[in-house]
């Protein structure tokens, strides 16, 4: 779905948990994400605390939209 | 001779331990067969005996990839089998990586044989082909008999150290391994072969197949963020509560696009998960854990991004098919581009 939505011209950054699936379909930002099921979130954390969490996350990825890239990259950081 | 030594690999659903609630258990060991070792174990007949089973949480695999795998190799260190299998994995996409990616640790990290099977759309072949050999099965375990039938064959014959000769006659998905071998007749006159095939418009085999790239190249990025309209777009299946388009739980046949407007957070009273592949209690507590609602609109009130756009677009990308998966993005960003969106956010579980 990163693939052809990306088609259209339109830069995707892809937040999924298992970053080898997202690299062999061919998404071209990928930040990694929590888990499975609540990518992002932790359900262990305080609402606030998982809040900031999901926050930082969103912000890697806008930030992986901002930058150019000639292949596929994983955000880390 | 004495009976190869079987160690097989199982999900914590073939294992008998639960559904997607138990997808994180970590990896446990039993003795004998359990669930679909039975059929395997049938196969087998006498030469072969499943000694144990590893069963393992899909989630908690492909979440800790590093650390399951160890986990699990010196599991496999201790039994010291002849032969490892994993799956058939059918095309379940967690359940296909983590089968692909141990028996490939078993094999080249062991140097013990190691084979697995599973539907040629999961992820897993793709990822490993080219590292082992993967026999391809049905989309779902209704295709298991058939599924033990393929492998099993395939498996002993590699545990015995016997030859094994091109995917097409032993029947796993190419691995890209070229063979030397003499052929009977020389280059040219197999070239003009095919020629005439080709003229007559007769069917023909090419010896040198090109590989099919589908790569899209990376898209220019964003000048800047603070006038930008970002889409949030999911295949983790948020869908307003109650699910009114009826998107399947698995293998979706279609997606839905509903409106964002006057929502500055999903909770669990406006919307829910419609994704069977993982354990919906945490989506649905809180579906901004899936689809980052909340704080995209907090960033958008402090300006740090322009607007987030007024739909979202999902599906459930669970066992859907490649090309429906393809049709619907397709689609999706066609939506996208003319509706003024600048970039996209996907989220997958």
């Amino acid at each position: 779905m990163v693939k052809e939505i990306e088609r259209t011209g339109l830069p995707v950054v892809h937040i999924c948990t298992v970053v080898p699936i997202s690299l062999t379909v061919g998404a071209n930002r990928i930040v990694p994400a929590v888990a499975i099921p609540y990518p992002l979130g932790n359900p262990t954390l305080e609402h606030a605390e998982e809040k900031k969490l999901r926050a930082r996350l969103v912000k890697r990825a806008l930030n992986a939209l901002t930058q150019p890239v000639d292949s596929q990259t994983v955000f880390e950081k | 001779m004495s009976k190869i030594r079987v160690l097989h690999y199982i999900n914590q659903f073939f294992g008998g331990i639960g559904g997607e609630e138990k997808a994180d258990v970590p990896p446990s060991i039993r003795e004998g067969k359990v669930g679909p070792g039975m059929a395997l174990q049938g196969a087998f007949r006498d030469e072969a005996e499943i000694v144990s089973t590893i069963i393992c949480g899909d989630s908690y695999f492909n979440e800790n990839l590093d650390k399951a795998k160890e986990e699990i190799l010196q599991m496999v260190r201790e039994v010291s089998p002849d032969l490892f299998i994993a799956g058939p994995a059918f095309n379940a996409g967690r359940y296909g990586v983590a089968c692909a990616t141990i028996a490939t640790a078993v094999k080249e990290e062991l140097g013990i044989p190691a084979i697995t099977a599973m539907y040629e759309e999961n992820p897993g072949v793709d990822i490993f082909r080219k590292h082992l050999q993967i026999v391809p099965t049905a989309n779902s375990a209704a295709g298991m008999r058939q599924a033990v039938a393929d492998m099993v064959p395939l498996a002993l014959k590699l545990a015995r150290g016997e030859e094994i000769l091109g995917p097409e006659e032993e029947g796993y998905f190419p691995r890209g391994v070229r063979v030397n071998f003499f052929a009977e007749d020389r280059g040219s006159a197999r070239a003009v072969d095919m020629l005439l095939k080709k003229i007559k418009g007769e069917d023909f085999e090419t010896e040198f197949p090109m590989p099919v790239f589908d790569r899209v190249d990376p898209a220019a990025p964003l000048k800047d963020l603070s006038s930008a309209t970002i889409a949030l777009v999911t295949s983790g299946g948020i869908v307003p509560k109650g699910n009114p388009d009826h998107i399947e739980a698995s293998n979706a046949s279609k997606y839905g696009s509903y409106s964002l407007e006057g929502f500055m957070d999903l909770t669990s009273e406006t919307h829910e998960t419609a994704h069977g592949g993982y354990d919906p209690v945490y989506a649905n507590q809180d579906p901004d854990r899936v689809l980052p609602v909340d704080v995209l609109r907090e960033m958008e009130a402090a300006g740090e991004i322009g607007k987030l756009h007024e739909m979202f677009y999902t599906t459930v990308g669970n066992g859907t098919a490649v090309a429906s998966a393809k049709q619907f993005a397709t689609e999706i960003g066609q939506k996208l581009l003319s509706a003024g969106v600048d970039a996209v956010i996907l989220t997958s579980t």
